[in-house]
């Protein structure tokens, strides 16, 4: 299905766009900004139903850009307000655009509550892994002894990864993206626009100003380097990777562990994200975690659980199946008395 | 008690009014008894005003005066402001009870203690050193030392229950026992149990009536009992009534704002102490299309309202000073977009945690400027009980109309407490409705039409609202600073000193009704030399000593203010008229300040913060000394001068610098 305008006409990623972005030249954000431009007009839905939430942040300053209904937000609350919206409109497709920093630090709390809900919203989690706006500090998605402004001597913390944090808090959808690969994304963003309920997508991205990619060089040729990722996530498939897909994800027949080896050993995992349960996304997730060029990419779990939307949407039906309350009756309540008038 | 009138039974005296207070632990159910008890008086016609006071825990530990839960309660035949001073009647339902609220108790005044409760362990536990009962303590009081445990007990044997739950009827005891001294009719009460304890075991129900029932016989057959008081029904304008809770009464007036707009409430909140209320009545009025949405924090719950009133609904959020601390932030973000949203703050005692469970009206000040930026928004009060319902309505009508966040202001004392409510006819109520936008109102840069989220309705400078869903108005809107009109973001300069400007000239051109001066001598400047003015919940205790104050003779002005901001637009004038303007404050003089900024007066404070509303005769007192101060000829009092008025409170801290500028 494809969205056109009242007069019939063939909406295209031009009627979706609204101004000039303003990231840095070779930003992984324009990229994004383009395939989604590109996307919402073939999902079906009129332009007036898309609204975009965004915190703060590079990333969201994403709805700027986007002809649709949008809000620039606050630092890390854009779940909650999208929440807002989307609960009480299910006619509505609610996107919120949110980055490392917004969504895992700030916005933690209200990340994982969304995702617990099953609110039905689009959460593209732009991961550059550096606090990009505020210059170059280390975020939490940043790799643990990083030299950074606020970290001269080299970053303390652990690192998070945001799609094991996804699905702990037992997501319906959670994708893994890149911004360099357009037809995956496009992929990716439209699986997760046909997901009723919550779908976080992390889009792995380049700061080219303050998180420049470098690529870490070994000779070493027994295990995969980053060269050969990444791995790519194909339900049904067997999950195999590199030049030659000489290597695979195996599952270690003796702890159950998933790890990474030759494609000619035993045990190569066949790829499933509709396993109900999320163990086996989680153990995905986890794999290769330091490696952000070879860990995989695709949909790590897709399930069907109730979206609060519709139960929410569902309980407010049935109060009122019975017709809308009398506010009369409301506030007169059965206790009330009457003082005459005095004659 | 207060007054007696003619007295044509012996038996039966007539009473104006009479305030009495039940008090026992936090598990002995105080509140369900004080509540019916008021319900039962109200439903009789009288006037009633409450003030429940329990602590913050859920469950202190039993016995100790820590744990002390009681309600107060004023029932009269004339129209009242307050829950009362002093307590005419108390029950004590333990020694730690008695402990608490004997200091309370009026000299001469009824004192009913449940004497089961009375052993050596329970008067160790409440630090009695001797037994109250009978070493002669209690001598200034007309003390009934009844058993309503053992009462209790005896009245459900062979009903089934246990013991411990055959004991737990003893507040349904002592309430039939009251409600006989008072000639109160009990069938309300017995149709509450029934609602009640229809899910419980059939024998918990038949307890608790066989105990209720059980007291008021106990009163009617003891001779300890000589005589029982009557209190007339008030002269309440004809009408219908209805016993009403200030927390329910903002739910009411919020649901009312809702049906008059022809929008969906929509409620985020997250719970605290003592709003919660508000959020459990809402939640259960789902099919008045009532959604209320419970959210992870109070970021969250605001944020969510925000959402909601993006997407069309009329969006609330309900907090106290903790939370509305957390909301900050929230709050100015909503300024930004112009977005109807009602914001209600049920007062308590602060900062940081506080008297989770006192009240207090320290937030004032917080609501005004609590937030980075020139951040203007419109803050009003509610000053009592039933009240509630007329300012939450009025904190919806200007959200809706001037699309902005409004802080509307409650506390603990009005949140709690109840009295008659004169049910509004919903036919007469206004119309709420607003116009959402459906065609472009500019030009964009293309040349094609185009929607210009702030370009302002002249007169209010209200800007349209275009809700998603509504095609060709696609738009965004943003924290960012925006461009007049437009909405595009916007860094120039003069265009944020003008948007600036804009905002606070929107909050400050809302038309707030003229502050009315109650004074039957005169207008101002023709009858009382001293004004008392105050806000909030204040009303009451002021309103109850100025009359006080009249029955002496005496002349006192007393005006209260429901609007905070914007000012009425005569405050000025009218303070000016008067030598000398008191205010009374739950806090350190944060109005005080803001009249003395605002009118270039010098104000006096009288002010408190002790978890408790005023005292009607703690107040009158000050006036009184103040009045004959003015009366004997002195200039208008200086602070100094009413540091040496009495009472028991803490007087004459005129505050915030006004030492210095004298």
């Amino acid at each position: 299905m494809t969205s056109a305008d009242a007069g019939g006409k063939q909406l295209t990623a031009k009627d979706f766009s609204a101004g000039e972005a303003r990231w840095c030249p070779g930003c992984g954000d324009h990229a994004i900004l383009n395939n989604m431009r590109n996307l919402m007009p073939t999902l079906g839905i009129p332009r007036e139903n898309f609204v975009v939430i965004s915190g703060i942040g590079c990333s969201s300053r994403l709805p700027y850009y986007l002809d649709t209904y949008g809000m620039h937000s606050i630092h890390g609350r854009a779940p909650s307000i999208a929440t807002g919206v989307s609960i009480n409109r299910p006619d509505l497709s609610v996107w919120v655009v949110t980055g490392d920093g917004d969504a895992l630090s700030i916005g933690g709390n209200h990340l994982i509550h969304a995702l617990r809900r099953n609110v039905n919203l689009k959460i593209l989690l732009f991961n550059n892994q550096i606090y990009g706006l505020t210059k170059g500090q280390f975020s939490p998605a940043t790799k643990p002894g990083t030299i950074t402004p606020s970290s001269p001597f080299g970053s303390l913390d652990h690192s998070f990864n945001p799609l094991a944090l996804a699905l702990g808090a037992e997501a319906s959808f959670v994708a893994r993206t890149v911004d360099t690969d357009r037809k995956h994304m496009m992929e990716i963003l439209a699986a997760a626009a046909a997901h009723n309920g919550s779908a976080l997508v992390e889009i792995r991205q380049n700061c080219p100003t303050f998180n420049h990619g470098e690529r870490a060089v070994t000779a070493d040729t027994s295990v995969p380097t980053p060269a050969d990722g990444p791995i790519r996530l194909e339900a049904g498939s067997p999950i195999l990777f590199g030049a030659d897909s000489q290597w695979a994800v195996l599952r270690d027949a003796e702890t159950g562990d998933l790890k990474l080896g030759r494609s000619t050993e035993k045990g190569v995992v066949v790829h499933n994200p509709r396993s109900t349960s999320p163990t086996y996304a989680y153990a995905l997730a986890r794999i290769a975690d330091t490696e952000p060029e070879l860990a995989p990419i695709g949909v790590y779990r897709a399930v069907e659980r109730p979206s609060f939307d519709n139960q929410y949407q569902d309980r407010l039906a049935d109060a009122r199946a019975g017709g809308r309350g009398d506010l009369q009756d409301l506030l007169t309540g059965n206790d009330s008395w009457t003082v005459p008038a005095r004659s | 008690m207060t007054t007696e009138l003619e007295q044509p039974d012996p038996r039966v005296r007539r009473l104006k009014g009479v305030v009495i207070r039940f008090a026992g632990d936090s598990g002995d159910g105080m509140q369900l008894t004080g509540d019916r008890f008021g319900a039962q008086a109200a439903e009789a016609g009288n006037d009633v005003a409450t003030l429940p006071d329990f602590p913050a825990e859920i469950r202190a530990p039993a016995g100790t005066v820590g744990g002390v839960s009681s309600y107060q309660l004023h029932v009269a035949d004339h129209d009242i402001t307050t829950p009362g001073d002093q307590p005419d009647v108390l029950v004590a339902m333990n020694p730690a009870a008695l402990k608490a609220t004997l200091k309370d108790l009026r000299p001469g005044g009824v004192l009913i203690v449940d004497s089961g409760a009375f052993n050596v362990r329970a008067l160790e536990k409440a630090g009695y050193d001797s037994d109250p009962l009978t070493d002669g303590s209690l001598s200034n009081y007309i003390l009934h030392a009844v058993d309503l445990t053992g009462l209790a007990v005896g009245a459900t044997e062979g009903l089934g229950l246990k013991r411990k739950d055959a004991a737990r009827t003893k507040n349904m005891f002592a309430l039939g026992l009251v409600s006989w001294m008072f000639n109160q009719p009990i069938e309300s009460t017995v149709a509450y149990l029934e609602k009640r304890f229809a899910k419980k075991p059939p024998e918990i129900l038949a307890g608790n009536l066989a105990s209720l029932r059980a007291g008021v016989d106990y009163g009617d057959t003891t001779e300890a009992f000589a005589v029982s008081y009557e209190v007339k029904p008030a002269p309440l304008p004809p009408g219908t009534y209805r016993h009403m809770r200030g927390n329910r009464a903002i739910a009411f007036g919020l649901v009312a704002a809702a049906h008059q707009a022809g929008m969906p409430l929509f409620l985020g909140a997250y719970p605290i102490t003592p709003a919660t209320d508000v959020l459990h009545e809402l939640s259960k009025l789902i099919s008045h299309d009532v959604r209320s949405y419970q959210a992870e924090d109070e970021i969250a719950a605001i944020g969510a309202a925000i959402g909601g009133a993006f997407a069309g609904m009329l969006a609330v959020t309900v907090t106290s000073g903790p939370g509305m601390a957390l909301k900050s932030e929230a709050i100015g973000l909503a300024i930004s977009l112009e977005l109807p949203l009602v914001i209600v703050n049920v007062q308590r005692g602060g900062p940081s945690t506080g008297l989770p469970t006192k009240t207090e009206q320290s937030d004032l000040l917080q609501s005004l400027y609590g937030r980075h930026g020139e951040a203007p928004l419109p803050v009003l009060a509610a000053q009592s009980p039933a009240d509630c319902f007329n300012a939450a309505f009025e904190a919806a009508q200007i959200a809706l109309e001037r699309r902005t966040p409004v802080i509307l202001l409650s506390d603990s004392y009005i949140a709690n407490g109840s009295e008659p409510w004169k049910v509004p006819d919903v036919s007469e109520l206004p119309d709420l409705g607003i116009e959402f936008a459906t065609e472009p109102n500019g030009v964009g840069k293309d040349g094609k039409p185009a929607f210009h989220p702030y370009k302002r309705d002249p007169r209010t400078l209200a800007r349209p609202l275009a809700i998603p869903g509504t095609p060709g108005l696609e738009h965004r809107i943003g924290g960012l600073e925006k461009a007049d009109g437009s909405g595009e973001i916007s860094h120039d300069a003069d265009n944020h000193d003008l948007m600036v400007r804009t905002r606070q000239n929107k909050v400050d051109g809302i038309e707030v009704p003229p502050l009315e001066v109650d004074d039957p001598s005169g207008p101002p400047g023709f009858g009382s030399k001293l004004l008392v003015i105050g806000w909030g919940s204040t009303y009451g205790p002021i309103g109850a000593a100025c009359r006080l104050v009249r029955q002496q003779g005496l002349a006192i002005a007393q005006a209260h203010l429901r609007y905070l901001n914007p000012l009425p637009a005569n405050l000025a004038s009218i303070l000016a008229a008067y030598d000398t303007v008191l205010v009374p404050e739950m806090n350190l003089g944060q109005l005080g300040g803001l009249l003395r900024m605002h009118c270039q007066i010098e104000p006096v404070g009288y002010t408190q913060t002790r978890g408790l509303p005023f005292r009607a005769v703690e107040l009158a007192a000050v006036f009184t000394r103040l009045v004959n101060d003015l009366e004997d000829g002195a200039a208008a009092l200086s602070t100094e001068d009413i540091k040496a008025i009495g009472g028991t409170g803490k007087v004459g801290r005129s505050e915030l610098g006004s030492e210095k500028n004298k």
